[in-house]
């Protein structure tokens, strides 16, 4: 009862809410609160094993990945006296630290050699300067046989002997930067940028990734582009067509929809290599002497690229024209519009949730798309997925890939969010 | 009572030859036709002598894999093939064992093991040499034209031998050729690919050829390549096109002039729970006779007291019969560079 009470000060709609429940007594108030309870933790539970298969396997990776690309703890775990001994050392000075760091330094990666972990700094901070790791790993080497008494009195000397690049004050600049848990470095090289020695942002020499984004984009568009351009005509033809024709095309749709994709992707390596069907048709119609160029190349990421994702967009156009009454482009035609305004001003507007729903899903899934780039992309046909596949498995720079991986999660937040301004995502229909 | 007796000698033996039970373990490799002869010359004999059971996956390389799993602390593998590029930073990071070399066995004809197995075998704490390959290129004799190639320059001469190369597309070993078909010697060839003036030296060199050349990823495609005519000339693992001339009688030859070889290693995976067992499988397949059943796919064995098992015809198609052609690839410069120049080869591919 008390709480009724409150609910009446509370807002007016609660007030109002009180008052057609004031006709019930307290018990079935309660009672009916039960019923609700029971209601909502039933639906949970219908819910929960969804709800926790995505927590597990969408969300959970997703905020690793996002945490990866900017905690980064290694060499601060890896050297942790140098560290502090490099706090107080100024880094936009053109002087090496001086041998009190070095001498903790040199335990310290006696100690690494020891436990087999030099490998880990050495690339860590080859990654900033390229040349490093075999600086490290030889001198861990050696170190590990000098003894540790006699290293922390002359560990200075015993590296600058072993190797010159110590006396560099590049190294240590590294190595100090690197000791950051958190950092914004891998983000700034995935933008092609980094921060020099006076810690401003500047271009990298190698600029890639910044490339690789847009060409990705275009690539999706375009594809995008081609399935509307090739999928709408289909769908007006399937969405008219008697039942019993448009089943059996609808079949053909669906067909390679359940061809498993690398089968797909290789019968285009078939036809489009230089010997391949394509070309001997071409060659034999005398239409071309020279076999053409097509295979490894964007041509033939884009062309098998349509072809695996047009499903995509004549499922959602076909339902959606499976629901426009014809009579409304009979009513504009019989009240004096010509075909092709009244298709364009009638049928066409109504259509839009399909194109939307559509190109919606085609462009998201193209534009982090994987395994046909990499089969028939050739070097042209590469986009952005093939370079974070290239630093998990090759370069083994999970942090960059996490970083590449992050923006390109961004970027595709920040173009649906336009296309929500623009056109209004509760316009979408799938069916 | 003869009968019990016999029983009791062939326990003791059991028990003498494998003081455990039969065990299972993990063993992964590069699959194709040299898997298979590591099966058949390894594995097998290994399986059938012990009893154990060894199961054999394949995998492209890279120590990607091995580091997941090492990091994770969930271990699968316990025994891999490893091109000695990766092995240096694997073992580095520790993510590989340490292998005992002084339990290595002498070879069949007595001399000890650290005299037998080349120098390079053991070069590294963490392995043992398992071949020798290479990488070199190939030409196809029913679509080359403009003669027989057989020098590096060849490769990067578009106006004499016409039609497109196939490469993999990495920098490793194109630089290398890069630099050695613009006349860099041999001994230089690292020392001025560390250097940015060097670097820029071989992709000018690249550039020449760049709109003939054909990328691929993976070695199965380089025959492939030259066989339908995609390429006249494909860079190659010797053994691919080895297999292909041996039992699909194709018509490709090989240019040993400037191969750059390497060696696989066996290593054994950090944190392996069959470590005892899978230093025992690798003291076996490296052992003479199993060495010497890698001839079978043109891999050179590593060991000296191999050879006496050669087929003496074969002998002169091995990387090991043209090391002073070739080019030794570098671990350590890969180590150092392999990231960097990495992003550079792939900027220079987008260019």
């Amino acid at each position: 009862m008390q709480q009724t009470a409150l609910n009446t000060e509370s807002t007016p709609t609660a007030n109002a809410n009180s008052d057609s429940l004031s006709e019930l007594s307290a018990t079935e108030i309660i009672q009916s609160r039960k019923i609700i309870r029971r209601r909502k933790l039933v639906a949970f539970a219908f819910a929960a094993p969804l709800i926790i298969f995505i927590i597990v396997s969408f969300l959970a990776p997703i905020g690793t990945m996002l945490y990866r690309s900017v905690y980064h703890p290694t060499v601060a775990q890896l050297v942790p006296a140098t560290l502090t001994a490099l706090a107080d050392w100024d880094a936009t000075n053109n002087d090496r630290p001086d041998d009190r760091v070095l001498n903790i330094f040199a335990v310290e990666l006696k100690q690494l050699a020891h436990d087999r972990r030099s490998g880990k700094l050495a690339e860590e901070i080859n990654r900033s300067l390229p040349g490093s790791s075999s600086v490290i790993k030889s001198t861990a080497r050696k170190l590990k046989k000098i003894d540790q008494a006699l290293l922390q009195q002359t560990g200075a000397d015993k590296l600058l002997s072993l190797k010159p690049q110590w006396q560099n004050v590049e190294i240590w600049r590294v190595i100090k930067k690197s000791g950051a848990v958190f950092t914004s470095s891998f983000y700034l090289t995935a933008l092609d940028l980094m921060h020099n020695a006076n810690d401003e942002v500047v271009a990298r020499d190698t600029q890639i990734y910044v490339k690789l984004y847009l060409k990705s984009l275009k690539i999706a568009l375009l594809i995008t582009l081609l399935t509307v351009v090739i999928g709408f005509p289909l769908s007006y033809y399937l969405a008219t067509a008697p039942t019993k024709t448009a089943n059996i095309l609808m079949v053909f749709v669906l067909l390679p929809f359940w061809t498993s994709l690398l089968v797909r992707t290789t019968s285009w390596i078939a036809l489009l290599q230089t010997n391949g069907v394509v070309n001997s048709v071409l060659q034999t119609l005398n239409i071309i002497t020279e076999p053409l160029d097509m295979l490894y190349t964007q041509f033939s990421t884009v062309i098998a690229m349509t072809h695996i994702l047009l499903p995509f967009m004549i499922l959602p156009l076909y339902s959606v024209m499976k629901g426009i009454d014809p009579t409304y482009l009979r009513a504009a035609m019989s009240l004096g519009a010509k075909p092709i305004p009244a298709f364009i001003r009638i049928y066409l507007p109504m259509t839009l949730p399909g194109i939307s729903a559509g190109a919606l899903l085609v462009f998201i899934v193209s534009i982090g798309y994987y395994i046909t780039p990499a089969l028939v992309g050739g070097t042209d046909g590469q986009m952005i997925s093939n370079i974070i596949a290239f630093h998990m498995q090759s370069s083994n720079n999970w942090e960059l890939a996490a970083a590449l991986g992050s923006l390109l999660l961004g970027a595709i937040l920040l173009l649906y969010w336009i296309y929500d301004r623009l056109v209004g995502v509760s316009n979408i229909k799938l069916g | 009572m003869n009968k019990l007796k016999r029983f009791g000698a062939a326990l003791a033996l059991c028990t003498a030859v494998s003081p455990t039970m039969a065990e299972q373990f993990t063993a992964v490799s590069f699959g194709g036709a040299y898997g298979a002869a590591q099966q058949k010359h390894m594995l097998d004999p290994y399986m059938k002598k012990t009893g154990h059971k060894i199961l054999f996956e394949n995998y492209s390389g890279g120590i990607a894999e091995i580091k997941a799993q090492v990091e994770s602390g969930n271990i699968l593998w316990d025994v891999v093939d490893i091109e000695v590029i990766d092995l240096e930073r694997a073992c580095s990071e520790g993510l590989l064992e340490v292998f005992p070399h002084d339990t290595l066995p002498a070879g069949d004809d007595g001399v000890a093991a650290n005299k037998d197995f080349i120098p390079e075998a053991l070069s590294n704490e963490c392995g043992v040499g398992n071949i020798i390959w290479t990488v070199l290129f190939s030409y196809n004799d029913k679509t080359i034209k403009g003669g027989t190639p057989d020098s590096i320059d060849d490769l990067f001469d578009t106006k004499t031998f016409p039609g497109k190369r196939a490469l993999r597309k990495r920098p490793q070993v194109n630089m290398e050729w890069a630099l050695l078909a613009d006349g860099v010697p041999k001994a230089q060839v690292y020392e001025l690919l560390a250097t940015k003036k060097g670097q820029q030296r071989a992709f000018a060199k690249l550039d020449t050829i760049k709109d003939q050349i054909v990328w691929f990823d993976s070695w199965s495609q380089a025959p492939q390549l030259l066989n339908d005519g995609g390429a006249v000339m494909v860079q190659s693992a010797n053994g691919r096109i080895f297999d292909a001339i041996q039992s699909d009688n194709k018509p490709f030859k090989m240019v040993w002039d400037a191969h750059v070889y390497d060696l696989d290693v066996w290593a054994i995976v950090k944190g392996s729970k069959k470590k005892a067992l899978a230093e025992d499988f690798i003291r076996y397949a490296t052992s003479s006779r199993p060495e010497s059943g890698m001839q079978e796919v043109a891999y050179g064995p590593t060991r000296n007291s191999s050879y006496a098992y050669v087929d003496k015809a074969v002998i002169p198609k091995l990387p090991s019969a043209h090391l002073d052609e070739g080019l030794q690839a570098s671990g350590e410069f890969w180590a150092d560079y392999g990231e960097s120049l990495g992003e550079k080869f792939n900027e220079w591919l987008l260019k």
